[in-house]
């Protein structure tokens, strides 16, 4: 079953990829068309990341305290691995001080 | 050999190099897509199919929440398609700079991994692009992103709990990293940004929405939100064809993922 979702993931995606670059080779006019294209890239990376993250450790606490540095780094502007890496060491030590009260 | 002869000369090694940033850039975050495909029970070499056969950050991260939760083929199909759609746009811009004496055949080779990154890199190339360049170009960001999913899913299982668990974070850590830069920029982006939170937590904690099937509240946030800023914020209409959204909003994204590699990448660079 794994397999038939990949396969429709990879089918999916390549044949966005490809048709336009192959057959469909008109311009997108439309404005608002154009500008919905714009803001999916930044909305769906949101929409997966909140409230996503807050669940992503198994405990909400430690999960908020690395939200909270990858928001401080990423207003920052570092860069994304320093972003992630901080943010993931972050976690880890609310984990090992959660443990320790 | 005819594959012989495209994977040689000046072209080729030309993209070689300039796919070697994004490459390192690459292996970072498809490490942890790794680490939470293995986390959600998928073998390491299932979780490098998926990278080997989709190249994409955010269509996988969805689509893998959907094969977690056993979701429906459709929901998978409308997810992949809403979440990718923005490469159709990277695609006609290509596909404008792209020179006519490339193929249909050819074409449908580099169209395999025209990801954001990659793009970014061939519509800041002031040379021609050849398909040579192209193939040369989208070599090593493949091979290292499928190798980085399977090192993160192998390392995930090697790893203390404790690490685990903090790694488990990596990847959103990631997409702040690419947002939140540009939302403090841009305002238009930062209303998008905090549409789809609020839509996202609303489709999350009230009740009646727990009937969505997995994934969906992605696809309808994701929607609303965009539709909601291009109504109110349009994109202004600029001079270079379709390709204006994506190129501006690419270069951070790209900027981003080979960042951490700090010298190097003069390519990068040049988009700025």
């Amino acid at each position: 079953m794994v397999y038939i979702y990949i396969m429709t993931m990879a089918l999916v995606t390549y044949l966005i990829r490809m048709l336009p670059l192959t057959v469909y080779r008109k311009k997108i006019e439309n404005r608002t068309m154009k500008s919905f294209l714009y803001y999916v890239p930044y909305t769906c990376l949101t929409a997966m990341t909140f409230p996503g993250i807050l669940y992503s450790t198994g405990n909400i606490i430690s999960a908020a305290a690395g939200f909270l540095v990858a928001l401080i780094l990423g207003f920052k502007e570092k860069s994304l691995i320093v972003v992630a890496a901080v943010s993931c060491v972050a976690v880890y030590i609310c984990e090992a001080v959660l443990k320790m009260i | 050999m005819k594959l012989k002869n495209t994977l040689s000369g000046p072209e080729f090694c030309s993209g070689l190099k300039d796919g070697i940033p994004i490459a390192m850039g690459y292996f970072a975050v498809s490490f942890s897509f790794g680490v939470l495909a293995r986390k959600g029970g998928l073998l390491p070499m299932v979780a490098g199919l998926i990278s080997l056969s989709n190249v994409t950050s955010a269509g996988q991260f969805a689509g893998l929440e959907i094969i977690i939760a056993g979701g429906s083929i459709l929901v998978m199909i409308l997810t992949q398609f809403i979440i990718n759609l923005r490469y159709a746009l990277m695609s006609l811009s290509l596909s404008q700079k792209l020179p006519d004496n490339i193929g249909f055949a050819k074409r449908l080779i580099i169209a395999f991994a025209n990801t954001d990154e990659i793009f970014a890199v061939a519509m800041a190339r002031k040379k021609t692009l050849s398909f040579r360049y192209m193939v040369g170009l989208e070599l090593l960001p493949v091979l290292s992103w499928t190798f980085g999913t399977i090192c993160g899913a192998v390392a995930s299982d090697l790893l203390p709990k404790s690490i685990q668990i903090a790694l488990g974070l990596a990847l959103y850590g990631m997409f702040v990293a690419i947002v939140l830069p540009v939302a403090k920029k841009e305002k238009n982006v930062l209303f998008a940004v905090v549409m789809a939170m609020l839509i996202s937590m609303i489709l999350f904690y009230v009740p009646v929405f727990k009937c969505l099937p997995s994934g969906m509240p992605i696809v309808i946030a994701t929607v609303l939100s965009s539709f909601l800023a291009a109504v109110v914020y349009p994109v202004e209409n600029d001079t270079e064809p379709s390709g204006d959204a994506s190129s501006g909003q690419k270069t951070s994204l790209s900027e981003n993922a080979s960042s951490g590699i700090s010298s190097s990448d003069n390519n990068t660079k040049e988009e700025a």
